[in-house]
């Protein structure tokens, strides 16, 4: 047997094409006869349009030209409610919503005619908060501005409150974020009646976009084609939103008789058209006894969605689940709605939800555990769900966990106990105007969709093996930096026992490879990559079946039993399709029961100095210490940590999205900061490794568990360098001067 | 005046050791003659307005962004892409290091780090912490918390000065 891969840090599958400046990035791409194309927006948030003027000293007639009236199909973005169209026709909701596309061979032209077309809109009264849409000053959506609300119910918290020796209040905030991704988004299409529909672009999700073009056009699946090109990052900013891109590039395509069209987003148009992170409020009421027992909580949580529904419901619905934490509580009501507003959709980004109903928590408990006079350290250990206990959806915990192990690693990687004392000696003795603090957050991320997601999505993923024992996994999860390619052929590797350099990963095309489903909720490690391992090994079985191969072989015996079948069969193919682990059952209608097949479980802490004459707040040491099951690849794994943390300092810290009438005011990377090399702290990087039976060699998933904790852990370090309670994100100098009183 | 009708001029220079003539708006990015004109399509866009490094090219063996270059500057200048350094000597070392730490994730960003990387370990080849993490200061990546990078960036140092036969 060759030495195993999963858990050896083998090379980047395609690591040479990257540092070659090789890779084939959307934008890399020409086809003959290319059109540019670009997209005229509303500018007002809410209103009747009357009218479109073409106007100035502009060729229109060289222009392809695509409005409402052009589109052959359903003008509406296919995904969970029909309620957001492809071109604005006769309203608008929010300031970026597309009414005009253009197309032509001249980049410059087009700008120009761009800034030349001019929009005749009667506005409407617009909301810009959830404050605002709550109390419906104005009615934007249904009935009454609520797109989607969950309720929780566990035990009876009403009965609580009275046997508490401490009730204890607040309310948290989170701001937008952009995903930032380097390379913005970008598609490509050719379409026309005899060719049907193909887009290439960057994006994560390649069958939502398919999803979205058939009823755009009217077209059967086979029509359709959608091709992921290399992708430059998407952290969710691409789940959704390509569908809209490829949408209009096709649009413009098909009306210019089938010419191919190109539209790239420059940075500034996607950072105030594409989605961003839902900004949310989040009110917690907690009964606590005198020894930090948590008796009940009641947690309400409100996201910002936007002007129309997108995949709020679903963050929405992941930010409730994980609204309480993985702590041990018999009596909890979580209460959450997605309201709209007329800024543009908010949408998917790493953590989907998850991010700001931790940070409402953590920043909670580590108040209560003040109040209570006992350390944040202190009251979680308390609290902390072992093996056997339930969730606020009252999920048992199957998994083997071991959350005090994981917190005393925490504590004693980020030596927080010497650390503590040394930096109240140093604050307390006033000789410098910087403080310093340390903070903690716990918490969980449950991988892949949630409840019964899973099995509606019923993932399949294909393997197919070639001459000389090559195997190609075929499935539509994208390489968006994260590895896909890599772990993949790792596993298959292992799986059949062969080189790691005869498997390739197909580049994901609907009109080759299966549904494997998105490439979102943490689930391609540990779903897709569970079934990758079982379709490789089909391939293995029909060998054995069919006498080609024996129980026992070496790479060579493998190599000839792949060339013998293929002559005697022509194709040597085998498919898996995700069936729901037994343990995973799930009640919608309740919102009970085992919300996900596994957790990832962490402890992170940050150190932080504060400037208490700037205000500004640097994190000087990170330690993030999770639970994620097997590690495939640890130095990817680790890499997704880092990355994770550092995106989320930047939430945390830097990354403030100003919405003035729903439009991103400071949409460019001067003015929207993220974290540069010189900003971010050593981050320190543990794993503890308890293999989960449903995954691939025991893996979970990993890429938005880091996007969770580091928030709340640096905040609960301000509240402890400065003695100043924080409660909203991102804490610029501005936010923490005014809490600390001085603005 | 539109951009758009403004005359085209001939600009002469050098790219990756060969001369090349092209004809251009004089206020047209380098960057975009790079990637539209000539096809070299390595070095990247990220933002337009110099601050994500993604479109990193050598001018005269500078690190400059590319985006914030008019084409008339690069007149009678030598122009250097990730495609003309990827192979030298000094710089597969570092290539090489971005792939066995996980330097390079998405990627997108890679061609300009790995510029600023050669620019940085020419200038210093051993250099400081703190040094790497200014001299990359102007080159953004989302993925990798740059902790990776940086080991990328003292792996490559190391591998160089041991090419380098050790005369450091």
């Amino acid at each position: 047997m060759p030495a195993p891969l999963i858990g050896a840090s083998v090379g980047r599958k395609e690591g040479q094409e990257k540092t070659r400046g090789a890779a084939c990035y959307v934008d890399d791409m020409t086809l003959p006869g290319m059109l540019h194309g670009v997209t005229v927006r509303s500018r007002v948030p809410r209103g009747r349009i009357r009218g479109i003027r073409y106007e100035g000293d502009i060729p229109w007639n060289e222009f392809t030209i695509v409005t409402a009236r052009d589109i052959p199909g359903k003008n509406v973005v296919t995904l969970l409610t029909e309620d957001q169209p492809f071109l604005a026709d006769q309203f608008v909701n929010h300031p970026e919503e597309a009414i005009v596309l253009l197309a032509h061979t001249d980049r410059f032209l087009l700008e120009e005619a761009r800034r030349h077309v001019a929009f005749d809109i009667d506005p409407l009264p617009p909301v810009f908060s959830i404050e605002d849409s709550l109390a419906r000053k104005a009615v934007v959506w249904g009935e009454d501005n609520v797109m989607k609300s969950f309720l929780v119910e566990k035990g009876k918290v009403d009965d609580v409150w009275a046997r508490a020796d401490l009730v204890f209040e607040g309310e948290y905030e989170t701001g937008a974020q952009e995903q930032l991704y380097i390379e913005p988004q970008g598609m490509i299409a050719q379409a026309s009646p005899a060719d049907g529909v193909t887009v290439w672009g960057s994006l994560q999700c390649p069958y939502y976009v398919h999803k979205a073009l058939m009823p755009l056009f009217g077209l059967p699946p086979d029509r359709v084609r959608v091709v992921q090109m290399t992708t430059g990052g998407g952290f969710g900013g691409k789940e959704e939103y390509p569908s809209m891109i490829g949408g209009h590039a096709a649009l413009l395509s098909w009306k210019a008789g089938g010419r191919p069209v190109k539209i790239i987003y420059d940075r500034a148009e996607d950072m105030v058209a594409t989605t961003k992170r839902h900004p949310s409020r989040t009110r917690h009421k907690t009964a606590l006894s005198r020894d930090g027992r948590l008796l009940g909580m009641e947690i309400d949580f409100v996201v910002d969605a936007g002007a129309y529904v997108t995949l709020s419901p679903v963050v929405l619905s992941r930010g409730t689940i994980h609204a309480a934490g993985p702590y041990r509580c018999d009596h909890v009501r979580i209460r959450s709605r997605a309201v709209a507003t007329n800024a543009p959709p908010h949408g998917a980004f790493r953590g989907f939800g998850a991010p700001q109903s931790i940070f409402a928590l953590e920043r909670h408990l580590d108040r209560a555990a003040r109040a209570l006079g006992l350390s944040p350290e202190e009251l979680r250990r308390r609290n902390l769900l072992r093996q056997g206990e339930t969730t606020a959806t009252q999920q048992e915990v199957l998994e083997k966990i071991n959350l005090p192990s994981l917190l005393d690693l925490a504590l004693e990687k980020s030596e927080w106990r010497r650390r503590k004392e040394e930096f109240a000696a140093h604050n307390r003795s006033g000789a410098d105007a910087v403080k310093k603090g340390l903070g903690l957050a716990v918490f969980f991320h449950g991988s892949g969709f949630t409840g019964s997601g899973e099995s509606y999505l019923a993932s399949v993923v294909g393997a197919e093996a070639g001459r000389g024992g090559r195997v190609t996994v075929l499935a539509a999860s994208t390489e968006i930096g994260q590895g896909t390619n890599t772990i993949f052929s790792q596993i298959v590797a292992d799986a059949l026992a062969i080189p790691y350099d005869w498997v390739e990963v197909a580049q994901p095309d609907t009109s080759r490879v299966p549904n494997s489903g998105p490439t979102v909720a943490s689930r391609t490690a540990m779903i897709v990559g569970k079934l990758v391992e079982t379709a490789a090994l089909g391939l293995r079985d029909k060998l054995r079946a069919g006498g080609f191969l024996g129980v026992t072989y070496d790479d060579r015996a493998w190599a000839e039993a792949c060339d013998r079948y293929l002559d005697l069969h022509g194709t040597l193919q085998a498919q898996a399709k995700y069936e729901l682990p037994p343990h995973v059952k799930w009640d919608d209608k309740t919102y009970t029961g085992a919300a996900y097949g596994a957790f990832g479980w962490a402890v992170y802490v940050a150190a932080v100095s504060v400037d208490t004459v700037t205000y500004e707040t640097r994190v000087d040491d990170f330690v993030a210490v999770q639970d994620i099951g097997r590690v495939l690849h640890p130095v990817f794994a680790a890499g997704q940590v880092e990355g994770g943390v550092a995106q989320a300092i930047g939430f945390a810290l830097y990354e403030n999205v100003i919405l003035a009438n729903g439009r991103m005011v400071n949409g460019k990377m001067t003015n929207y900061v993220m974290p540069t090399s010189v900003d971010l702290p050593p981050i320190r990087v543990f794993f503890q490794e308890v293999p989960y039976e449903y995954g691939p060699a025991g893996a979970k998933g990993v890429g938005e568990l880091p996007m969770d904790g580091p928030a709340p852990a640096i905040l609960n370090a301000i509240e402890d360098a400065l003695g100043v309670s924080v409660r909203k994100i991102p804490a610029l100098p501005e936010v923490v001067m005014e809490a600390a009183g001085c603005l | 005046m539109p951009v758009a009708r403004a005359a085209k001029i001939e600009v002469s220079f050098t790219l990756n050791g060969a001369p090349v003539t092209v004809r251009a708006l004089p206020m047209a990015r380098l960057l975009d003659v790079l990637r539209e004109d000539l096809r070299l399509t390595g070095t990247k866009e990220g933002c337009g307005e110099g601050e994500c490094g993604a479109c990193s090219v050598f001018l005269n063996g500078r690190l400059v962004t590319s985006c914030l270059v008019p084409i008339m500057q690069a007149e009678g200048a030598r122009v250097e892409t990730i495609e003309g350094v990827a192979d030298q000597p000094d710089v597969v070392p570092i290539r090489e290091a971005f792939v066995a730490c996980n330097g390079s994730q998405c990627g997108i960003c890679t061609p300009g780090m790995i510029l600023a990387t050669t620019a940085l370990l020419r200038a210093r080849p051993n250099p400081a912490e703190t040094e790497v993490r200014e001299a990359l200061a102007g080159n953004l990546c989302r993925c990798t918390g740059y902790v990776k990078i940086f080991e990328a960036v003292a792996r490559a140092a190391e591998a160089r000065r041991g090419a380098a036969g050790g005369v450091r």
